[in-house]
């Protein structure tokens, strides 16, 4: 057995809320190794957001361990934890995040920015992960001039252009309709098959099922962890959605 | 990150946001522009003073005769004959840090001379005097020691008496009557203008002076040759008080004064009245780079304001941009690196416009003024000190923002 990639013991989160205390993860010990696709599932408040702030180095335990490819992260001073979701994190959110008035290469360079390359490799590195995405031809374009999923995979570009260990989706498909989700996660399935890391986080059934693991969360607590037995292929499913389209 | 791609997304910030980041600069505008056409209204006025000091000498001490006393009023400084030609030849001789001593007598006549008559005030000096008042010959020549041992009849003429005896035409060899005694003109001054007391110092002849007592005062059969006045110019460096201690024992000595006594002679230092106008001037001066600096320091908190509503808005690129790995000081650098970009955008035209300004005041309302680098360079740097300042309170702000709580602000 080979280490995991991801190792939580005890993972607990306690926020305090206007004077209440909120718990809002008790304890979850999950691993998870490289080359897993996970979907985390459960109903809003039952952790799994915070878990993945925690797991993306957002947010830091009130107690417990979190260790990424073996190195242990809590403990890690502000500074550090920046230099990991640099250099070996991919995020991507449910309102995409990028910068407005900002074009496509300029968004997906951005983490480079933050290492120290220098611009000419940069502005390289960005478009070869622009064309990964398949938008090659929309560099100069700003998120305004962008549809929704256009602007989510540049999302996804940005989160691949550091080559990270890890790509961590938080409801990436929560602001897109059907077809455009099932591309997207069309997207994420086909980088888990080159090897890619990628949790998921999500409340839709549907969604979870493009993944290869689920576990699902319910009040802090890891309720059910259960493999995937035949992962829905998105890519497929796009085909035959974009057919059953009026022309 | 690297300082030239922060200045970069600095000025995508603040293009962004056009009219406000206008609106912000004016302030630090009228600021810098306020500060230095202050400073070069208020040191060119100082300037003015200065010139006008070194024009009449700053280390000038006039050396006039004492009081006398008719019946028990006394008659004022000048009014006795005490000092004579051998007084003034004694200072320049015995007193070491004394540059030139100009014994001088004064009179007041009528010239004739060209087609026109003047009435003017002459005087009858030694070449001295021109060392001792700052004179300088325009044409012409001046006079030589054997003009003075000979009492030639020659004549220096101002500026005033040349145009209002000879108009265009060259005086220099014509034939001037000064109190109806014919002198040759042999050359003219330069130009004065106007003394601190609104005197025109053109309007004036210089004759020998032993021309003067013997052909036009008509005091040559006096034993002592007495004088009008001593100029007395101080050398460089020299202190003036000690100049002044020297010169007064020294005329005691020769005068023979008692110790209980007092002086039968009255020495004037201009330079004081003159250095209590500078100050006053200087003071002034301060004071309006004071009340300028109170409009930089506005200008330096509608910075700060901005910035606070900035880091505000855009509290989820910062979020953002740390999720992608921007450490705090990134986040600290780009908000500082942004108010420092506004402010000294803001200072580079405050220095445009006031330099413009400064120009239009001296142009059109005829005030003088001063512009040296240094007032440019100081509002650069205080442009810059002023970013730095009243950003790095927002920035710090920003850069101590939690990613989480920054990417879920709404």
């Amino acid at each position: 057995m080979p280490t995991p990639l991801i190792t939580t013991r005890d993972l607990s989160k306690t926020y305090e809320l206007g004077g209440f205390v909120v718990q809002a993860l008790r304890g979850v010990s999950l691993d998870i190794y490289a080359g897993e696709f996970v979907a985390v599932m459960g109903p809003s408040g039952s952790g799994k957001s915070t878990f993945m702030n925690l797991l993306g180095c957002l947010d830091t335990p009130t107690s417990g361990e979190y260790l990424l490819a073996g190195e242990r992260i809590s403990g890690l001073d502000s500074d550090a934890l920046a230099g990991i979701r640099n250099r070996r994190i991919g995020f991507v959110f449910q309102s995409f995040n990028l910068l407005p008035r900002t074009s496509a290469l300029e968004n997906i360079a951005l983490p480079l920015l933050y290492c120290g390359v220098p611009a000419e490799a940069r502005n390289r590195r960005a478009a070869a992960s622009l064309a990964e995405v398949g938008l090659a031809d929309r560099g100069h374009h700003h998120p305004a001039q962008l549809s929704g999923g256009q602007q989510q995979r540049v999302a996804i570009a940005r989160a691949l252009v550091n080559e990270p260990v890890l790509i961590l989706a938080d409801e990436p498909t929560g602001a897109l309709d059907t077809l455009t989700s099932c591309e997207v996660m069309a997207l994420l399935q086909q980088l888990n098959a080159r090897g890619m890391t990628v949790i998921l986080v999500t409340h839709e059934h549907d969604i979870a099922e493009f993944a290869k693991r689920v576990v699902t969360f319910r009040d802090g607590r890891v309720v059910e962890d259960r493999a995937v037995e035949k992962p829905r292929d998105a890519a497929a499913l796009a085909i035959e959605l974009r057919a059953e389209q009026p022309a | 990150m690297n300082i030239l791609a922060s200045i970069r997304i600095a000025l995508r910030a603040l293009r962004i946001n056009k009219l406000r980041s206008a609106l912000t600069m004016l302030g630090i505008i009228i600021g810098v522009a306020a500060v230095i056409t202050m400073i070069a209204v208020g040191s060119g006025a100082q300037q003015r003073i200065e010139d006008q000091i070194k024009g009449l000498g700053t280390n000038l001490i006039i050396l006039l005769p004492g009081s006398t006393t008719s019946g028990g009023a006394r008659m004022g400084a000048g009014s006795r004959n005490t000092l004579t030609e051998e007084d003034a030849y004694a200072i320049q001789r015995d007193v070491p840090a004394v540059q030139a001593s100009a014994p001088t007598l004064r009179g007041t006549g009528q010239v004739v001379g060209g087609t026109a008559n003047w009435s003017t005030v002459f005087y009858g000096v030694t070449p001295e005097y021109f060392e001792a008042r700052n004179w300088v010959v325009a044409q012409g020549k001046g006079f030589e020691p054997a003009d003075i041992a000979g009492a030639a009849k020659v004549a220096l003429l101002g500026d005033t008496v040349v145009r209002n005896l000879f108009g265009e035409t060259d005086p220099i060899g014509q034939v001037v009557r000064i109190r109806k005694v014919p002198f040759i003109v042999i050359g003219t001054l330069e130009k004065k203008g106007q003394s601190l007391m609104g005197q025109d110092q053109d309007d004036v002849i210089l004759m020998p002076i032993s021309t003067a007592r013997k052909r036009v005062l008509g005091q040559g059969a006096g034993r002592l040759r007495t004088v009008g006045s001593v100029s007395i110019k101080v050398r460089d460096g020299e202190d003036m008080a000690e100049a002044e201690a020297q010169i007064r024992s020294l005329l005691r000595q020769r005068h023979r004064i008692q110790q209980d006594r007092e002086d039968d002679f009255t020495l004037r230092n201009l330079s004081e009245v003159l250095a209590t106008r500078e100050e006053s001037s200087r003071i002034m001066g301060l004071l309006l780079a004071a009340v300028a600096s109170v409009s930089l320091l506005v200008g330096g908190i509608g910075i700060m304001n901005i910035m606070l509503v900035s880091v505000t808005e855009r509290t989820r690129e910062i979020g953002l941009r740390m999720a992608v790995g921007a450490r705090g000081r990134d986040i600290l650098t780009q908000f500082l690196v942004e108010a420092i970009t506004l402010a000294l955008i803001g200072g580079l035209l405050g220095i445009a416009l006031g330099v413009g300004g400064s120009v239009a005041i001296s142009q059109f309302v005829g005030w003088p003024i001063a512009l040296g680098i240094e007032p440019v360079v100081l509002a650069v740097g205080f442009a810059a000190g002023i970013g730095i300042f009243f950003g790095f309170y927002p920035a710090r702000k920003a850069s101590r923002l939690l990613p989480i709580e920054a990417l879920r602000y709404e």
